[in-house]
């Protein structure tokens, strides 16, 4: 079916972003920081990528960017929450808004131009593939290294001593530090990790989705990052089967409302029948399935102390302050 | 400490000289409620209060505010311009027209402007623009341009400004193709790039070659410019967004009407306006230049619009609702009042209404 593989090439892109956004803040709240600015760090990302490729010409120098950029402008948060122990919640809001302010402010001399978009890979033979080629070799380079990304930090945090010792830092901070771990510098890194994805986030955005800037554009998907890592249950393959999920609803959504099921009757009647009931949501329900599906994953967490403590990390959003 | 008390001394008569050369000055201000960076909406009013400034140079003073939220908050905004001594405020968005209202019965020296609304006062006039008198003329070229006959239209909420621009749009068309066939997308958003990219490449997997937008972003011109089909710009002239896809681009061009009310103001000859302004009125609805397209359907255009600059309503009769009811009788042209408040499609509209 036609639709089904247009669907799936143009799903990767739409899911890619928050992919990286989660994993990042994944790891910063699994090191029990609480870090509520994605959405400003994606927007610094987002504009120093696109600023850096506009004058460089060179897309992979606007990547470097944004990461660098996104890393640094998280350290402001870090050394707010971390050394100065201001609340997470207020500083991570604070972040957001200033983000959202200073990348309009920066973006200025951008607006109205149209950016360098990087290029999709391209193997002889392999892309040109039906239904997977184009899907599993013809993406853009991002798109690998998100899932390269999520490889990576899966391994890490359970697959090695220093993983652990990230857990357990935001397990219990306090037990952390009696063993001697440095808990403030790790969180430290785990932040700036976030940043950096953040800002990698951003340059999707601004490089590879939509190859411009323009104030605000991430419009909302670092919240929905927020959500998808909640919606995991702070586990990283749940992060990429949440953000495919999330990313398909919407693409699939889109087709559905254009699709004229007149000119469908040879489809067999239970796929007819599903589209035609798809059809009849108003599409404003399905724009919000995925904050409800994080709500709904929420209470079934909650309700159950097992699972509650399992997942969630002990110490998150609680401030450390060592006592000697 | 007596060069302190001269320097003090100094800098308030600095600030007293600043004042009075202030004070000479007619200022103008503005409200928008989004960022002059979005390349759109907000843009384009920005650009009329550039003209302003342009065409009366040392007279006059202007200063805005941007991303000013609708409703209660910016009572804040407009009462501060106010107290600031701005002399003509325009209020750019529909959700400002209570709190604008509120504030200009406050400070009854003040003039006010709002865009899109229905309140007037003795010291508030409403403006707006027939935005659907474009899209009847790109509702034409859709149709000729399309090869087949299937148009895409990425729209954000079902208000009356949008339903009557997919009717102007569809009624557009069938004049030329009866066949042409309008598919629409909501995308719940006036602003959402990468969601407004997606819906356009949705449209163009089924099979959409031409591309309209009542959203704000250039995404769907940029994905149109990529996937090699031909697209409709939104507010601003997005050719550079899509040298190859663009047709032509439905442009906001409020400065001609900026310009004669700082005018008026100026001059004292200021009165509330209630004016709804068209292609016919200096081009407040503007095309951009026809591209991308051949000599015969440029003329084409070119007609319409001059038809429309002459006084031709796209909404004359013959026209039935989509369920086939009668609306507007054999030359019965639709009165503004029930355009404002439009809630239904014309007949050729396909798909049902959001409710």
């Amino acid at each position: 079916m036609d639709i089904a593989e247009a669907i799936l090439t143009t799903v990767a892109t739409a899911s890619t972003p928050l992919l990286i956004a989660a994993t990042g803040e994944l790891v910063v709240e699994r090191s029990g920081v609480l870090n509520l600015g994605v959405e400003g760090m994606m927007l610094m990302g987002a504009v120093s990528g696109f600023a850096v490729t506009a004058l460089t010409g060179y897309p992979w120098l606007g990547v470097l960017a944004a990461v660098i950029v996104g890393a640094v402008y998280s350290l402001l948060f870090g050394f707010l929450t971390l050394t100065l122990v201001t609340n997470q919640v207020a500083t991570g809001l604070a972040l957001t808004l200033l983000g959202v302010g200073l990348s309009g402010l920066i973006g200025v001399p951008f607006v109205g131009h149209p950016g360098i978009q990087m290029t999709s890979l391209y193997i002889p033979g392999l892309t040109g593939l039906p239904y997977v080629g184009k899907l599993l070799f013809g993406e853009d380079p991002l798109f690998y290294l998100s899932i390269v990304l999520v490889i990576g930090v899966s391994w890490f945090l359970f697959g090695t001593r220093a993983g652990l010792t990230l857990r357990s830092v935001g397990d219990n901070h306090g037990s952390a530090h009696a063993l001697g771990i440095p808990v403030i510098r790790i969180r430290y890194l785990a932040v700036m990790f976030g940043g950096a994805c953040a800002g990698l986030a951003g340059a999707q955005l601004s490089i590879v989705y939509t190859p411009q800037w323009v104030e605000n554009m991430t419009a909302g998907r670092g919240w929905i990052a927020l959500a998808l890592v909640v919606f995991a249950s702070w586990r990283p393959w749940r992060v990429f089967a949440g953000a495919y999920l999330f990313g398909l609803l919407t693409i699939a959504e889109l087709n559905i409302q254009a699709v004229d099921l007149s000119t469908l009757h040879q489809l067999p009647g239970a796929v007819y029948d599903l589209l035609a009931l798809i059809k009849a949501i108003p599409s404003q329900f399905l724009s919000s399935i995925p904050y409800l599906a994080t709500v709904v994953v929420l209470v079934v967490i909650s309700r159950n102390r097992r699972l509650t403590m399992m997942n969630t990390p002990a110490s998150l959003g609680r401030a450390f302050v060592p006592d000697r | 400490m007596k060069k302190l008390l001269l320097a003090l001394t100094a800098a308030t008569a600095l600030v007293a000289a600043t004042n009075a050369q202030a004070a000479d000055k007619f200022k103008a201000c503005w409200v928008y409620v989004g960022a002059i960076g979005d390349f759109g909406y907000s843009f384009q009013h920005n650009q009329g209060r550039l003209a302003v400034e342009k065409a009366f140079g040392d007279k006059v003073e202007t200063t805005y505010l941007e991303n000013v939220s609708e409703g209660p908050d910016a009572e804040r905004a407009f009462e501060r311009l106010a107290r600031e001594g701005c002399k003509l405020v325009f209020g750019t968005s529909f959700g400002f027209m209570d709190p604008e209202y509120k504030v200009a019965k406050r400070f009854p020296k003040v003039l006010f402007e709002h865009a899109t609304g229905f309140k007037t006062a003795k010291n508030m006039g409403v403006y707006n623009l027939r935005w659907y008198e474009g899209r009847y003329v790109m509702g034409q070229i859709a149709a000729k341009v399309s090869k087949s006959h299937i148009g895409g239209y990425i729209v954000s909420f079902p208000i009356p400004e949008v339903l009557m621009d997919i009717n102007a749009f569809v009624l557009g068309a069938h004049s030329v193709d009866p066949n042409f066939k309008l598919k629409i997308v909501w995308v719940n958003s006036w602003f959402d790039p990468g969601k407004e990219a997606d819906a356009a490449k949705a449209l163009i997997d089924q099979g959409a070659d031409v591309l309209g937008q009542h959203t704000d972003s250039t995404a769907a011109m940029q994905v149109a410019e990529t996937r090699g089909v031909h697209a409709f710009g939104q507010a601003s002239d997005m050719i550079k967004f899509g040298p190859h896809a663009q047709l032509t681009a439905l442009v906001d061009n409020w400065a001609p009407y900026y310009v004669s009310r700082v005018k008026a103001a100026m001059d004292g000859t200021w009165k509330p306006d209630n004016v709804w302004l068209g292609i016919k009125d200096d081009h407040a609805v503007e095309l951009a230049p026809f591209t991308n397209m051949s000599d015969d359907v440029k003329a084409m255009a070119e007609a319409t619009e001059k038809k429309i600059a002459g006084g031709w309503n796209p909404f004359t009769g013959p026209i039935n609702k989509q369920d086939g009811t009668p609306w507007l009788k054999d030359g019965e042209v639709a009165k503004d009042s029930v355009l404002l408040g439009m809630n239904f499609y014309v007949q050729g509209v396909e798909g049902a209404l959001p409710k």
